[in-house]
């Protein structure tokens, strides 16, 4: 089923009848050329990318639960590419690329909205930074603009600008970063690869690897063993589970991230906006309701909710900021687990264990990063190089001292 | 989440700051032959448990005692808490 607009007048026409399931729901086969575990963005784009660009085939992404039950579906749904550093901007540019052909490669409307996204200054201190970091994006082929007080009031004349403690003094945009659809981006994937020819295979966990002599032969599951040349692992959050199967020890602790959604008002925030003295980020979806989070819990956790400090700590950011938010009801809040690493950037690599590939870490920003993770994680596992942005995200950085670590915080994750 | 304090009782999990897993306790040898690789897996790699996971709070809002609290990842329930001083030296006791 291909979609067009004819499509959609058409059966707006005839009473919505002629829609099909979107994607397959196969029987595992008992081998496939390269199995995927973890059907959630990341593992979904790598399969699109693997049968679409790189023309691999024989191609099963096995997923425990529902399709996109996992992080896609409990993210705040920002894209950017405003990173400093340079093992990390050409990458996350490269995924803003992509987003913005995402659309027309998978057919699907995943609601791509370059709607930009504005980080607040507060200090001059914080001007230098930002403005070396928006050199750092231009470096990288990425957009960024350095507003100044005034440019930005004309933009989001209903921030805060005097507060006594956190005055802002501007702030820097990148006008080609925005949101997307998260589902939507999951659901264009699948579809995307399910035409070329991938199987998805839901409710199948994945519970053992079968290694012998280094190299793995296939993975045991919930439905049986499933033989495999190469396995690769997409499972951001439950990464030290399922690696440890492998007797695989990760640079990772899994951490509960949390996010909330107010009731839906008329539109009011034209972007993404993010407070540059507390840690609070908000934008407006297209429903109508404010999305926005801060920061994680903070300690060790795999329950997909958190605690109330952290809600009040969020909340009282969103407060100092943007008063006029105190009036809206809070309509619903959710946690997602992260897979925290040890310099808060992510893995994509091959293993010790020869045809295991590695891909997670992703700490609280892998959504943005979803079609740039597909298609280098896609290219490593088709050619066995890493993709040119991601030759930075090794496994043996952190014992080569070849750390990514944008906060400079150290191996303390929760500080990430 | 509370956590009960050997010395002062429950208290609210916002008073402490928190490290992560209890094993940070045991450096390695500095001396040791292979002490590189060794000290590379003590700073960067986890076990990172799903279930029961022993792991270092401090009481920095408190006594500034430092804690080996027991808890659950999974519920967030908290089964235990010791002082990390206590632990320390029943660890010092038991590898003599």
């Amino acid at each position: 089923m291909k979609f067009s607009g004819f499509k959609v007048i058409k059966e707006a026409l005839t009473g919505h009848k002629g829609w099909t399931p979107l994607w397959r729901d196969p029987e595992p086969q008992s081998a496939y050329d390269i199995i995927i575990v973890g059907g959630g963005g990341h593992g979904l784009a790598t399969a699109f990318y693997l049968a679409k660009t790189f023309g691999q085939a024989r191609i099963a992404v096995l997923e425990k639960g529902w399709l996109g039950s996992g992080n896609i579906g409990r993210n705040t749904t920002i894209i950017r590419s405003n990173y400093l550093l340079p093992g990390n901007e050409p990458f996350y540019e490269f995924s803003m690329k992509l987003w913005e052909k995402l659309e027309q490669e998978t057919n699907f409307n995943s609601m791509v909205s370059q709607r930009g996204i504005i980080n607040l200054i507060h200090t001059d201190a914080q001007r230098d930074a930002y403005r070396r970091r928006g050199n750092a994006m231009r470096f990288a082929g990425a957009d960024s603009v350095l507003l100044s007080r005034e440019e930005l009031r004309e933009k989001v004349p209903f921030l805060n600008y005097d507060n006594a403690r956190f005055p802002i003094k501007g702030g820097l945009m990148q006008p080609r970063a925005g949101t997307a659809r998260h589902d939507g981006v999951a659901w264009g994937y699948a579809r995307g690869a399910d035409m070329r020819g991938v199987d998805i295979i839901q409710n199948c966990e994945v519970t053992g690897f079968k290694i012998e002599a280094g190299k793995v032969l296939g993975v045991e599951t919930s439905r049986g063993f499933i033989g495999a040349k190469k396995v690769g692992v997409a499972v951001a959050g439950s990464s030290s589970r399922v690696m440890s199967m492998a007797g695989m020890r990760l640079p990772i602790e899994s951490h509960v991230l949390q996010a909330f959604v107010s009731e839906g008002l008329k539109p009011t925030i034209p972007g993404v906006i993010t407070f540059g003295a507390g840690h609070f980020y908000i934008s407006q979806s297209d429903k109508g309701g404010l999305v926005f989070g801060g920061d994680i819990d903070g300690y060790n956790s795999y329950a997909q909710r958190g605690n109330l400090p952290v809600i009040e700590d969020v909340l009282e950011g969103g407060m100092a900021l943007m008063p006029m938010i105190g009036r809206a009801r809070l309509l619903r809040g959710w946690g997602g687990v992260m897979d925290m690493s040890m310099d808060g950037s992510p893995i994509i690599d091959r293993t010790g264990i020869e045809g295991l590939y590695f891909n997670g870490g992703w700490c609280y920003g892998g959504f943005k990063a979803t079609p740039a993770s597909g298609y280098a994680f896609a290219h490593l596992l088709a050619t066995d190089r890493p993709h040119d942005t991601a030759r930075a995200y090794r496994l043996d950085r952190f014992a080569k001292g070849y750390v990514i670590d944008e906060r400079g915080a150290g191996a303390q994750p929760n500080l990430h | 989440m509370l956590i009960p304090h050997p010395l002062l009782g429950l208290r609210d999990a916002q008073e402490f700051t928190y490290l992560g897993d209890a094993n940070l306790m045991n450096r390695p040898d500095p001396n040791a032959p292979n002490a590189e690789a060794m000290f590379c897996d003590y700073v960067f790699l986890r076990d990172n448990p799903a279930g029961v996971h022993r792991e270092l709070w401090y009481h920095e809002q408190g006594d500034r005692s430092w804690l080996v609290v027991t808890r659950n990842t999974v519920t967030h329930e908290i089964l235990g808490a010791e002082l990390a001083s206590d632990v320390a030296l029943a660890h010092r006791e038991g590898s003599k």
